[in-house]
């Protein structure tokens, strides 16, 4: 038999009828406010109904106030909202509209309710949804045509991705995270290293890591061009999954975890690429520029756009620092910031906080800097508050948010102000990401946390 | 998706170019513009940031009704955001020539009515240079033949990448639906033999 990977063992799994796209089966499908009004529109235009409203979850968290529980009172964003409630109603969806417990932004809540598991498919119309892959799920964001299309006949048509493996070899650095990681790997195989792929995950230092950082990790895939990344499913996996709400029981538990103990790529698989990174090397990192790609070690300096061969990707870095207000040769420990974020998607979960917590605890967020803490989840918040995480993270001058998107993508009203810098946990560093004229710069929840306390860029190990 | 696509079988006329790597979604149409619920409304946000200088290439008056976009490597980067592929749509564009997009905006385009040309990176640089130098200068891309032709560049019937499949749906303007509802009996066949352990919502 011709060895095969991980990710087309799932997809064989899951293969409706061949062709130059498969038709894909879809275990799973996530839905928010967002994306999705045009899609149900479509379907209720055409008189269609949902094929399986029980395999579709949906939540609201990008329009969602973080200040309080009311609706927005921007007339969109609550008119979105409202749609949204709409249409689970009359298609029979579960939602977990705000107020309610289980609310939190669409990746978080799926892993903490045992929804996100291996072996599976799940899409939702959001490219962040790569985060799901950490649980060895084929996990992917798609547009609003797409959800349409998932809705009516519970498939998807998508070409086989091409298969990437990325191999961290090695041990991190006591000090470095997951998400110095995604940021590491990002710097050394640029934002398309992983186009057209679908990227295994895999190593010692991958191994090694918590479900929370492979979450990380897996999140920030599709910032590297991929569909999506995976990491295979092991006992990290299965004991963060056992006795979760929606999580297998009893003998269909013992069977799952027999079936997922299978989802491994065979030991000679050929990938299409291969990126082999050191985790030894890594350090804590920040972005100086307006694409993930583009970061240095918190330690290191703005780099010299004159000193990169190509072309375009000088003139890219060129157009950046102006953007950002950077000056080559700059110290980041001697930028300041005005602005720390810890929250979304790539970093808002219980272990995220706990770290931030334990950097800022008994000390105090610089003069002039606003801080903010938006849990991912109703889930998180509430375990951080049993932990006495709110008090720490209130003592030392941050807001404690309600759970969403927030000022990951600035369409709540949380937003960074034009020409303002933000340290933040957040994926995305792109120009007006966080607000028109925004400045974000992308770390770790312990850099920012210890971004705030200094107001400039450094790590816990500097205070 | 639900209503009929205009079908595009030839996609002809002058070009704009975008000399940029990693254009993002967010810059394409930045997310205050996502807080519809139609799929139209969305021209007088593409590229609302950039298009705040006046010299942007699509505030050139000479620029006014061009077809098709030439941009750079990874065009349409970060979000999944079908907005960015409706607002270029609803711009007047029918396709985008680059040497590589990213993937989720790749197949956005062709649910959005546009035709992803992706061709070899010499190809898409002489067709830059020649779009540049020449506002006039015209592109003609044949969707069922999947080659791009541009006289100014010196590009004759050059092949660009696009599978069976999203070729099929543009040339026929048929929808993805519309297509996969024709197998509706192979998914319940799927649906009565898939393993319990699959099913993550029982
Ligand atoms: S937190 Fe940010 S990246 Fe994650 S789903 Fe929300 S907007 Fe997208």
């Amino acid at each position: 038999m011709t060895p095969k990977t991980l990710v087309d063992k799932i997809w064989d799994l899951h293969v409706v009828e061949p062709g130059a796209s498969d038709l894909l089966y879809i275990d799973l499908h996530l839905l928010h406010e967002v994306s999705s009004p045009q899609a149900f529109a479509g379907l209720r235009e055409a008189g269609r109904a949902v094929r399986r409203p029980s395999h579709a979850v949906a939540t609201t968290d990008h329009d969602v106030p973080t200040d309080g529980r009311e609706l927005p009172a921007d007339a969109g964003a609550a008119q979105q909202l409202r749609v949204l409630a709409d249409n689970c109603r009359d298609n029979d969806i579960e939602l977990h509209p705000v107020g309610s417990p289980g609310q939190g932004i669409v990746h978080v809540i799926g892993p903490q309710m045992g929804l996100t598991r291996p072996g599976a498919t799940i899409v939702c119309g959001d490219s962040h949804t790569a985060t799901h892959g950490a649980f060895g799920a084929i996990a992917f964001g798609i547009g609003t045509s797409e959800i349409e299309h998932v809705l009516a006949t519970q498939t998807l048509r998508a070409r086989r991705p091409q298969s990437m493996a990325v191999t961290v070899t090695g041990e991190l650095p006591p000090d470095v995270t997951a998400k110095d990681l995604a940021l590491g790997i990002l710097a050394e195989g640029g934002t398309d290293a992983g186009t057209g792929t679908l990227i295994e995950f895999r190593g010692p230092a991958v191994r090694a890591l918590s479900m929370e950082g492979r979450m990380t990790l897996c999140n920030m895939a599709v910032e590297m061009g991929a569909r999506s990344g995976l990491v295979a499913p092991d006992e990290t996996t299965f004991a963060y999954l056992k006795g979760r709400p929606r999580a297998p029981r009893g003998d269909l538990w013992d069977e799952a975890v027999a079936a997922w103990r299978t989802l491994r790529s065979d030991a000679d698989a050929v990938f299409d690429r291969e990126l082999v990174v050191d985790a030894g090397s890594m350090a804590p990192r920040v972005t100086w520029g307006t694409n993930p790609g583009q970061s240095v070690a918190v330690d290191g300096a703005v780099p010299d756009p004159d000193g990169i061969a190509h072309p375009g990707e000088r003139a890219a870095a060129e157009r950046a620092l102006a953007y950002m207000g950077l000056r080559p040769g700059t110290a980041m420990r001697d930028v300041g910031v005005d602005v720390v974020f810890i929250g979304s998607c790539t970093n808002s979960r219980i272990e995220d906080l706990r770290a931030a917590a334990d950097v800022v605890r008994g000390r105090r967020v610089a003069d002039g800097v606003r801080g903010l803490v938006v849990p991912g989840s109703m889930l998180v918040r509430q375990l951080a508050e049993r932990e006495g995480l709110d008090r720490v993270f209130t003592a030392a001058g941050f807001e404690w948010r309600m759970p969403g998107c927030s000022m990951c993508v600035g369409i709540n009203g949380d937003t960074v102000e034009p020409g303002q810098r933000c340290a933040s946990t957040s994926n995305r560093n792109f120009e007006g990401r966080q607000g028109p004229g925004a400045r974000t710069h992308l770390v770790s929840p312990a850099t920012a946390a210890a971004t705030a306390v200094a107001g400039r860029f450094v790590t816990p190990a500097d205070l | 998706m639900g209503s009929r696509m205009e079908p595009l079988v030839h996609v002809t006329g002058r070009g704009v170019p975008l000399d940029r790597p990693n254009v993002d979604t967010d810059q394409i149409i930045p997310a205050a513009w996502l807080k519809k619920t139609t799929r139209t409304g969305y021209a007088d946000g593409l590229f609302e940031q950039w298009r705040q200088d006046p010299d942007f290439v699509l505030n050139r008056p000479e620029r006014a009704g061009a077809r098709i976009l030439v941009a750079g490597p990874n065009f349409g980067c970060g979000s999944s955001r079908e907005h960015a592929p409706w607002a270029l749509h609803e711009w007047g564009f029918r396709a985008v020539i680059a040497p590589g997009f990213a993937d989720i905006f790749r197949n956005n385009m062709p649910n959005a009515g546009l035709v992803p040309v992706r061709c070899e990176p010499a190809v898409a640089a002489a067709v830059m240079a020649a779009v540049t130098a020449d506002p006039a200068a015209e592109i003609a891309v044949d969707v069922a033949a999947r080659t791009v032709a541009c006289e100014a560049a010196g590009v004759r019937a050059e092949p660009f990448q696009l599978d069976d499949e999203a070729r099929d749906r543009l040339v026929s303007g048929l929808t993805q639906l519309e297509v996969t509802l024709r197998a509706a009996d192979r998914i319940a066949a799927y649906e009565a033999a898939r393993a319990p352990w699959l099913d993550v919502t029982a």
